[in-house]
C-alpha cells in the first residue's frame, strides 16, 4: 500500500521539479548567452561546425578589452546610472504626494483622474519623441543628458502615480486619521505612516522607473548624439555595430554587464514588487 | 446630523447609542475634527474647537478598527503621540510603561500589532489613547472586534479604566447591552438627531418616543395602536393575571399565544392580543420563576400594571401623559 503512495509523492515531485527546473533554464538562459559569449574567440563563436554551447577555443578577454578601452562603456554606464537616479527621485517626489491626493482627497473625481492619468502612459514615445524634440530644443537642452531628466518622468510619473494610488487606497483611512489625532497634520501622517507602510509600492516604483530607464532606447537616440552622453541602451548597439557587423562578444558583455545588477536587485526584492503589483487589484 | 444638542459633564462616560447608519460615528468624528460640521459649534473643555485640526483639541480616539500602526512595535505605537507632540523625549520611556501597565500590557512592548490577538490590540489601542492625558476620550465601538465572552471582560475593564482616570469618555455603540452596562449616561440617537438623553434606567423605563422604546430592550417593548394613541409596554410586565403579586390596578390584556422559546431564564412567548387590540402581535419575556402554563394556540388572560403602560401620540411618536384605557 505504501508503495503506490510513495510513487505518487515522487511522481508529483519529479513534475514540480520538472516544471520549476523549466523555468529556471528559460529566464537563465540568456545570462548563461551572454556569459559564455563574452569570452568567447569571434573564430570560435562563427564556426558553424562547433558546439555553440561550450567553449571549443580557449575563452579570451579581448571582447571586454574592446569594450572599456576601445568603447565610452564606462561612461555610459554611468550616464545611464546618474539619470536613472534622478528620474526616480524626480518620480518619487511627484507620484508620491500625486498618487495621494488622487487617493484620498479628490474624492469621486479621483478615480476618473486616475485612469485618465494612467491613459496618457499608453501614448507610444514613437509617437511623443516628435513633440518633445521642440520642447527639448526650446528648453536648450540639446544632446544633453538633462534632455533624458525632462523627458522620462513623463511616462514614469503617470504609471508609478496611478500604482501607487492603488497602493494608498488599500491602506485603512484610520491610520491616517489615528495619526492625526495623535498630533500630527496630514503631511505629517503621511510621512510617518503612509509612507513607511507602502514600502513595497516605492520599491515598485523605484525599480520600475530604474529599468525604464536603462531599457529605454527612442529617445535617448533622438535627443542625444554625443558618444560621451549616450546611456547604455543607444551606446552598445551604435558603437558595436558597425554596418553588418556585429561585435557579439562585446555586445554581449555590455548587455551582461548592465543587465546582472538589475537582476540581483530585483530578485533581493521579487516578494515585494509582487505585492506592489497585485495591491490594490483585490479590495 | 441634525440639530444635535449635547453637553457631557465633567469626567461623565457618555455612550451614543443607535442602529447602524443613524449618524453616531459622525457626531464622534465631528467632535473629533475629522468631519466639519455645516453649522453649529464644538466646544471642548468650554472652547470652540471647530476651527481646529483634531491634533489640536486635546482629544484622544480609539477606533473600531484600532488603527495600531502595523510598521511599529507596540512600544513605539504606545509612544507616537507622545513624539508626535514634542513630549521631552526623557519622560517617554516612563510614560509609555505607565500606560501599558494600566492595561497590563507591559510584556508585549515589544511586539508588532499583527503578534497580537484581538484583545490584546484593542489593550494597545486604549494605551496609546490614554498615555497623553487627552482631556476628552473617543471611543468608536472598540469592543465590536472581540468575541463574546472577551467583550464582557472587555467592557468590565473597561468601566473601571474610566472611573479610575475620570476623563470625559464618549463611546460609540449600536450594541445596547454595553450602551446599558457602561453609561453614565446614554444618547438614543436616530437619523442624525438625538432621540433621547437619559440614565440607562430613565431611557429604559421612560422611554421618551417610539423609537427608543423599540430599540432598547431584547425584546423591544410592544407597541399596540389604541384608536387615539400608542400604547407600550415591555415584555417582561406582560404577564399571567395570576403571576403579578396584586390583582389591583392591572389592565388585563386577553392573549393568544402563537409560538413559546424557552430561553432557559426565562421564555418568551409570542402571540396575538384579543378583545380591545384585536390582532395584535406582542411579546410576552416570563422569568423561569414564573410557573404558569402556557400552550400555543390557547388564549390566556394576562395583564399588565397600569404603571407600566407607556403612552405615545400617534401622529408623532412622543411620549404623552398616561391615562386610563
Amino acid at each position: 500500500m505504501a508503495v503506490p503512495g510513495a510513487l505518487k509523492r515522487l511522481a508529483a515531485g519529479g513534475t514540480h521539479f520538472g516544471i520549476v527546473a523549466a523555468f529556471t533554464i528559460f529566464s537563465a538562459f540568456p545570462f548563461y548567452w551572454m556569459l559564455i559569449t563574452t569570452f568567447k574567440r569571434t573564430s570560435d563563436l562563427m564556426n558553424r561546425t562547433h558546439n555553440p554551447f561550450i567553449y571549443n577555443e580557449p575563452p579570451t578577454l579581448e571582447h571586454l578589452r574592446v569594450l572599456f578601452a576601445e568603447t565610452l562603456y564606462a561612461r555610459w554606464l554611468g550616464n545611464t546610472l546618474l539619470v536613472g537616479l534622478i528620474v526616480v527621485a524626480v518620480t518619487l517626489v511627484l507620484a508620491l504626494p500625486a498618487g495621494y491626493a488622487l487617493a484620498r482627497l479628490t474624492g469621486r473625481w479621483g478615480e476618473q483622474l486616475g485612469i485618465g492619468i494612467f491613459l496618457t502612459y499608453l501614448i507610444p514615445p514613437t509617437l511623443l519623441f516628435i513633440p518633445m524634440s521642440r520642447v527639448i530644443g526650446d528648453l536648450g537642452l540639446q544632446d544633453s543628458l538633462w534632455s533624458l531628466v525632462v523627458v522620462y518622468p513623463s511616462f514614469t510619473v503617470p504609471f508609478c502615480t496611478w500604482l501607487l494610488m492603488g497602493f494608498f487606497k488599500a491602506i485603512p483611512r484610520d491610520l491616517e486619521e489615528a495619526a492625526m489625532i495623535d498630533g500630527h497634520s496630514r503631511f505629517g501622517a503621511f510621512v510617518k505612516v503612509v509612507i513607511p507602510i507602502s514600502v513595497s509600492g516605492i520599491l515598485t516604483v523605484v525599480i520600475f522607473s530604474f529599468t525604464l530607464v536603462m531599457q529605454e532606447f527612442v529617445y535617448a537616440l533622438t535627443f542625444i548624439s554625443t558618444a560621451s552622453q549616450f546611456t547604455v541602451s543607444v551606446g552598445v548597439p551604435t558603437f558595436l555595430v558597425h554596418g553588418d557587423v556585429y561585435f557579439w562578444g562585446s555586445l554581449m558583455a555590455g548587455c551582461f554587464i548592465a543587465s546582472v545588477p538589475i537582476a540581483i536587485l530585483y530578485n533581493f526584492f521579487v516578494d515585494r514588487f509582487i505585492a506592489g503589483f497585485t495591491v490594490g487589484a483585490i479590495k | 446630523m441634525d440639530s444635535v444638542d449635547l453637553s457631557t459633564k465633567e469626567g461623565e462616560f457618555l455612550v451614543l447609542l443607535g442602529p447602524s447608519g443613524c449618524g453616531k460615528t459622525t457626531l464622534l468624528r465631528m467632535i473629533a475634527g475629522l468631519e466639519r460640521p455645516t453649522a453649529g459649534e464644538i466646544l471642548i473643555g468650554g472652547r470652540v474647537v471647530n476651527e481646529l485640526a483634531p491634533r489640536a483639541r486635546k482629544i484622544a480616539m480609539v477606533f473600531q478598527s484600532y488603527a495600531l500602526y502595523p510598521h511599529m512595535s507596540v512600544y513605539k505605537n504606545i509612544a507616537f503621540p507622545l513624539k508626535a507632540q514634542g513630549v521631552p523625549k526623557a519622560t517617554i520611556p516612563q510614560k509609555v510603561e505607565w500606560a501599558a501597565s494600566l492595561f497590563g500590557i507591559e510584556k508585549l512592548l515589544q511586539r508588532k500589532p499583527r503578534q497580537l490577538s484581538g484583545g490584546e490590540r484593542q489593550r494597545v489601542a486604549l494605551a496609546r489613547a490614554v498615555v497623553r492625558e487627552p482631556s476628552v476620550f473617543l471611543l468608536d465601538e472598540p469592543l465590536s472586534n472581540l468575541d463574546a465572552k472577551l467583550r464582557a471582560t472587555a467592557r468590565d475593564e473597561l468601566q473601571q479604566f474610566q472611573r479610575r482616570i475620570g476623563i470625559t469618555t464618549l463611546y460609540v455603540t449600536h450594541d445596547q447591552i454595553e450602551a446599558m452596562g457602561l453609561g453614565d449616561r446614554i444618547a438614543v440617537m436616530q437619523g442624525g438627531k438625538v432621540r433621547q438623553i437619559g440614565t440607562p434606567s430613565e431611557v429604559y423605563d421612560e422611554p421618551a418616543d417610539t423609537f427608543v422604546a423599540g430599540f432598547l430592550g431584547s425584546p423591544p417593548m410592544n407597541v399596540v395602536e389604541a384608536p387615539d394613541a400608542l400604547i407600550g409596554f415591555r415584555p417582561e410586565h406582560f404577564l399571567p393575571r395570576e403571576a403579578h403579586e396584586s390583582p389591583a390596578g392591572l389592565t388585563a390584556l386577553p392573549f393568544r399565544i402563537t409560538r413559546v422559546e424557552y430561553l432557559g431564564a426565562d421564555r418568551l412567548i409570542y402571540g396575538v392580543l384579543e378583545g380591545k387590540f384585536q390582532g395584535a402581535k406582542v411579546i410576552a419575556r416570563l422569568p423561569s420563576t414564573v410557573m404558569a402554563p402556557v400552550e400555543v394556540g390557547r388564549r390566556y388572560e394576562f395583564a399588565v400594571k397600569e404603571k407600566d403602560l407607556k403612552f405615545f401620540a400617534t401622529a408623532t411618536g412622543l411620549r404623552t401623559p398616561p391615562r386610563p384605557l
